[in-house]
């Protein structure tokens, strides 16, 4: 990974193209309702253009948001992988694929040139996670967004989170754009609109918008790193093996420690008949802990170990 | 009264999963459908049972319609059967199985398990104020578990503005939703499981030592009743335009005082309750209630004198 700088030698300064178009997505998952509140009132405002950044707000599952659920059919957030969008269209396809394929063409077509510039997705998640920025491939642009974003925010931790899959297997909404992250931030129920998540997503949203302006305008960026937390590991709850049923809770020694280190013989989950399960394996950091959309796969939470990332200084290349 | 005497309670159910997401109940009832050494007394037959399992099957609140509002008199005597909407088909189902009210065939005690997002610990929900049976009840879980002295709180809705739940149709007198937050809806957390199952561990004993003759003397409690239901501001088009205020949001049973933040505007403006004296709200950003218009239910505090209790 050619992110480490050599020891002792400063990275050069880096000259990326401008960013002239940013599209900010909401409601990929219809109870999720942060961002589709920060897209009614961006879109009640008219935002369309900020300096020299163009704006575009779309509501990515209408009927999710309707119905206040996660999907209709199947995860949106799950349908933007290269098979997915070229998979044909019938009668019978779910609403989602088709869903993703026109998000396809209107902010892709994903890996193209024509393909939006930058593109931010707003989700909420049950877990005590704070404000998260995950991304698919860490590219310089982004971790100075994380890192800018982490040096203004104080009302709640930021951590960066990085998948690293093939391009071609990366299957979020945010994989459209030339650049994409998402915000997660949490602990919010689904269905519920909690004013102080909702204060720190808008300023994080105001922020991305106020870095583009700047590195737009020819701001050089300083280098520097920015810890992630990388290379997912999932962890499934305990289950009956007849029913396939879940058998115990998350233990409450690790219910809300998103991002405490877990070592050996740390307790992870309380059976419902009251015995404790503990970590093996190597001291690594939890994430999305009981998640509620997870419990349809099982899920517990992941696993991941911090990296830190080294980052040059940035800057607009000028014709 | 000076001492108020009940036939014993022999007959009790548990319900859970009357909202297939809320997941403590649906959790502790499975469990309890596959094993009930844990609730079995002495001299008391404990049926636990899913009210709605389609609803719990998908996770979701309901099907149709609401159950926890579907156990009116037209709909338990509504012809049609199969066409009926689901979760009025499942209320008639068990009004047969459980009531009807008035009945010697009706259970005598059931407990309806329910969570909130809202912060509102452990809260037992009455219809009146005469509940001497579930009062002396609340008094004697919270002598026995110090945990749950200030944990467990009470409620009363008046029956006007109650909604015509599980219980209220069914039971002459002992009635008792047990709602536990906060939890998300979906999410089983396992503080929130284990409170409500200590609860009714001892709701249980407490059943058990009233039908063995024990006379439970006079005690006061503290009870909340409900005045009124506030809902978010909307714009003409009925979108809400404004959030739980921050320092309202989490405070459920902390004193409101006129002139306090009630809501903030999505562009930062902090609207303040205007009401004429201090209430206590609850039921603080409930999940479920943002499609019936409630952002939070005002309550005003009283101290409520039950009188003593044995059986008849």
């Amino acid at each position: 990974m050619p992110y480490r700088a050599r020891f002792g030698r400063k990275m050069e300064c880096v000259s990326l193209p401008p960013l002239s178009n940013f599209a900010i997505c909401g409601g990929t998952h219809g109870n999720e309702l942060t961002g589709v509140y920060i897209l009614r009132e961006m879109q009640k405002h008219n935002v369309e253009k900020v300096g020299s950044v163009s704006i575009t707000t779309v509501l990515s599952n209408p009927r999710a948001v309707d119905a206040c659920r996660r999907y209709t059919d199947r995860d949106l957030n799950r349908c933007f992988t290269d098979d997915l969008l070229s998979s044909p269209i019938t009668e019978s396809t779910p609403y989602e694929l088709r869903r993703a394929q026109e998000l396809n063409a209107h902010l892709g077509p994903k890996g193209s040139e024509e393909a939006v510039d930058l593109l931010c997705d707003m989700h909420n998640t049950t877990s005590n996670m704070g404000l998260c920025i995950i991304f698919n491939s860490a590219d310089w642009l982004i971790l100075h967004i994380c890192k800018y974003l982490q040096s203004k925010i104080t009302s709640m931790p930021v951590r960066a989170l990085q998948m690293d899959l093939p391009l071609s297997e990366a299957f979020s909404v945010d994989s459209l754009g030339k650049h994409g992250f998402s915000f997660e931030i949490g602990p919010q129920p689904h269905g519920v609109l909690r004013a102080d998540v909702f204060n720190t997503m808008k300023e994080a949203v105001d922020l991305t918008i106020e870095w583009l302006q700047q590195f737009n305008s020819g701001r050089t960026f300083e280098g520097g790193e920015v810890e992630a937390y990388t290379r997912w590991k999932t962890v499934h709850y305990p289950r009956d093996p007849t029913t396939d049923e879940i058998t115990a809770a998350i233990h409450p020694q690790l219910q809300d420690n998103d991002f405490k280190l877990l070592q050996p013989g740390d307790p992870i989950f309380l059976s419902l008949s009251g015995e404790t399960v503990k970590h093996e394996g190597d001291a690594l950091y939890p994430v999305f802990v009981n998640e509620c959309a997870y419990y349809e796969q099982k899920i517990a939470y992941h696993l991941t170990q911090k990296s830190t990332l080294t980052l040059p200084s940035i800057n607009v290349k000028k014709d | 009264v000076s001492l108020a005497r009940f036939d014993e309670a022999r007959r009790v159910a548990i319900f859970g999963g009357t909202h297939g997401n809320e997941m403590s109940g649906v959790t502790l009832v499975n469990l309890w459908v596959k094993n009930g050494s844990e609730i079995q007394r002495k001299m008391v037959d404990t049926k636990p049972f899913i009210t709605n399992p389609r609803a719990v099957e998908k996770c979701t609140r309901y099907v149709d319609t609401d159950l926890n509002r579907a156990f009116t008199p037209e709909n338990l005597s509504a012809l049609g059967e199969g066409d009926l909407p689901y979760e009025v088909q499942r209320a008639q189902e068990i009004n047969r199985i459980f009531g009807p009210k008035g009945s010697p065939e009706a259970y005598d005690v059931i407990f309806d398990l329910h969570n909130t997002t809202s912060n509102m610990g452990c809260t037992l929900i009455l219809e009146s104020s005469k509940d001497y049976f579930n009062l002396q009840m609340m008094n004697y879980i919270k002598v026995t578990d110090i945990r749950l002295k200030s944990l467990l709180k009470a409620s009363i809705q008046l029956v006007e503005c109650c909604f015509t739940s599980v219980n209220i149709v069914l039971c002459d007198w002992f009635i008792a939703g047990l709602e536990v937050g906060p939890q998300p809806q979906g999410v089983l957390r396992s503080n929130i499981f284990e409170a409500m199952r200590v609860i009714l561990k001892h709701a249980l004993d407490f059943i058990e030592l009233f039908n063995e003759g024990v006379e439970f003397p006079t005690c006061t409690v503290e009870v909340f009743r409900v005045l009124e239901r506030i809902d978010y501001p909307r714009d003409a088009n009925g979108n809400i335009i404004a959030m739980v205020h921050p320092n309202l949001q989490d405070g459920d049973w902390e004193p409101l005082n006129p002139g306090d933040p009630m809501f903030l505007t999505f562009d930062g403006k902090t609207l303040h309750y205007q009401g004429s004296g201090t209430i206590y709200p609850t039921f603080i950003n409930e999940a479920a209630y943002y499609e019936k218009q409630q952002a939070f239910v005002t309550t005003r505090r009283e101290t409520l004198v039950a009188s003593a209790i044995r059986k008849a």
